[in-house]
């Protein structure tokens, strides 16, 4: 199977096995390709252990923050005083990220399954699947598989036989980029605006409705099944580069390139081979410009670049970028940097919940410089002054939207810096008209 | 505010039921709001001052601060739009694909002329929206509930003939 193309054979497919094969999507489908089963193995085992078990994997969180998923499960409450939560983070609206929407449609039985694992191992009773508001056709196809799951008793009262209450609930989303950012989840959960909390208190103290709460990503729980099935020793070998970080990843590729889709790799894998071999390259004889490796949110790397980082967290550290949530977008030799980078610090603005002085104001001017010098009105301290804005944007606010905005800019005028000198210095055309 | 005499109350019958289901699935009443704003939505096709306050007084908060809610998320519509709503994705990774051009024929097929406004005939309103989270479909289009990959300026007409 594979969907929108056949795997390729450098692949490693777990989590995109069923992709394109409808059957998949029901009840029973799912349990003939061996569904629910580490469900069963984990009700068979202590809590702990099946946190130990994905703590072991190596597991780490696929939303874009990289963090051990098992160890995540530790902050809970070993004591349960009152009602625990998981959140499922399927607020997916990274630019250049649509994993968790193919899971979704594709495989929704995987996602409840390990939602169910994860309930099972924090003590939750309770999970909200947070799915962004305009992804109507996930929306309908996990709705349908939970109504599946409820009249199969995997969900309910009475789940799995266990005698504990499982309930699962979509919570959709109505339109806020921001509300990907746990704490603002958890507030547009409780019917708030998606204004980001201050941290801490960390989740797992004070979540949602103020009690013990985990937020994991769709990527991450379904996952999980897999770990319990198969065993924290083999998803730990599956592993090419820095043995911290495990599993495979599906990236998402998007732009100029020949094949776009989702492509699922062992981490460790190269960006070059990635994009030049299982995207088959860039269409009608271009050549590669730029690639933003994970999601929007991280530093743009040069074609140097990408042809030499490694997919993993630690590879893309060392290549100056972050692996985030491996949204894989690529410019081709016509892309105008600045325009494009403009358009992504445009996305920042329109999506600032405007709590932070530094965000609300920084993304909005930082848009206003850029579309100046796209008009050709641009002048050699404007440079400067966007590093500056961009420093202040850095680290000094709520959550990291602001952060996000900066890195485009700082490490695109860095690396394409002619390109900005060619729109001040009037050696180019404006591409913008003047304001 | 308060309700007109020309308003009618969106949750009585069915929908007052659908609410109450809402309902049990969160410990607090104010949990319910989104959801409860979706149902306004899908009844009315948009947000009028007149629905948050009812919206309001069913779960016990204030008609401003449900105000404040519909305003920070941008798919509540706080104002009526055509039959169809389309939604036009023209963020970055599309952007490179030609959104752009997509955007022009959906404005010239489907005569809007401009973003946000509803064709002369009521059955059209235009939006352009930020990425929709299938950056490799590109140029994915939501029209109402359907979500639509792969959208070029040469299929447009086609795909808008299917809403009339």
């Amino acid at each position: 199977m594979g969907f929108p193309h056949k795997p390729h054979d450098k692949e490693t497919v777990v989590l995109s096995r069923y992709f394109g094969d409808p059957e998949a999507k029901t009840y029973d489908g799912w349990v003939k390709r061996g569904g629910y089963e580490a469900l069963t193995k984990a009700l068979s085992m202590q809590p702990a252990a099946v946190t130990e078990e994905v703590k072991e994997s190596g597991l780490r969180g696929r939303g874009g923050a990289g963090f051990p998923c098992g160890f995540k499960w530790t902050f809970m409450p070993k004591e349960k005083k009152g009602p625990h939560y998981l959140c499922c983070n399927a607020d997916e609206s990274e630019p250049g990220t649509f994993k968790d929407r193919e899971i979704m449609r594709w495989t929704p039985h995987a996602l409840i399954e390990g939602c169910a694992i994860a309930m099972y191992a924090i003590q939750a009773e309770v999970c909200y699947i947070y799915i962004r508001g305009e992804f109507t056709e996930p929306i309908r196809i996990v709705q349908a598989a939970l109504d599946e799951a409820y009249a199969k008793g995997v969900l309910g009262p009475n789940a799995m036989g266990s005698g504990k209450p499982l309930d699962m609930y979509i919570h959709r989303g109505a339109g806020a980029y921001i509300c990907g950012e746990e704490t603002a989840l958890m507030n547009s959960i409780e019917g708030r605006r998606g204004n980001p909390r201050i941290k801490p208190p960390f989740p797992a103290q004070s979540g949602v409705f103020g009690k013990p709460t985990t937020i994991n990503n769709v990527e991450t729980l379904a996952a999980v099944p897999h770990i319990i099935n198969r065993g924290a020793a083999w998803y730990k070998g599956l592993c090419l580069g820095n043995p911290k970080s495990t599993g495979t990843k599906l990236f998402s590729v998007c732009g100029n390139v020949r094949r776009p889709g989702n492509y699922e790799v062992t981490m460790g894998f190269p960006l070059g081979e990635l994009i030049n071999e299982l995207c088959g390259g860039m269409p009608n004889g271009r050549t590669l410009k730029a690639c933003i490796p994970g999601g929007s949110s991280v530093p743009i790397l040069t074609k140097e670049e990408t042809e030499r980082c490694i997919l993993d967290y630690e590879g893309c550290v060392a290549s100056g970028t972050m692996l985030g949530s491996g949204g894989v977008i690529v410019f081709d030799d016509r892309a105008d940097m600045v325009y494009q980078i403009m358009r992504l610090t445009k996305f920042y603005a329109h999506e600032s919940c405007a709590q932070c002085t530094q965000c609300r104001e920084g993304t909005a001017w930082t848009v206003r410089i850029l579309e100046r010098i796209l008009a050709g009105e641009g002048a050699p301290p404007d440079l400067d002054l966007l590093l500056d804005l961009a420093d202040n944007m850095t680290g000094k606010t709520i959550c990291v939207l602001s952060d996000s905005c900066a890195a485009p800019v700082v490490s695109g005028i860095k690396k394409f810096r002619e390109e900005f000198d060619a729109y001040i210095s009037g050696a180019k055309a404006p591409a913008l008209a003047r304001t | 505010m308060k309700a007109t005499g020309a308003y009618e109350a969106v949750f009585t019958g069915e929908r007052r039921a659908a609410l109450d289901r809402v309902l049990e699935r969160y410990p607090t009443k104010r949990a319910a709001l989104l959801p409860a704003l979706w149902l306004v939505q899908e009844a009315r096709g948009w947000i009028a001052d007149e629905a948050m306050s009812e919206v309001a007084q069913l779960l016990s908060l204030t008609a401003a601060y449900v105000k404040g809610v519909v305003t920070f998320y941008t798919m509540y519509r706080q104002h009526p739009v055509g039959r169809h709503f389309i939604q036009v994705c023209t963020t970055s990774p599309c952007g490179v694909c030609g959104a752009e051009d997509v955007v022009r024929a959906v404005l010239e097929h489907t005569g809007c002329g401009d973003l946000g406004a509803t064709s002369r005939d009521g059955r059209f309103t235009v939006i352009e929206v930020e990425c929709l989270g299938a950056c490799g479909f590109a140029t994915p289009v939501l029209i109402d509930d359907d979500f639509i990959e792969s959208v070029t300026p040469e299929t447009v007409p086609a795909l808008l003939r299917r809403y009339a």
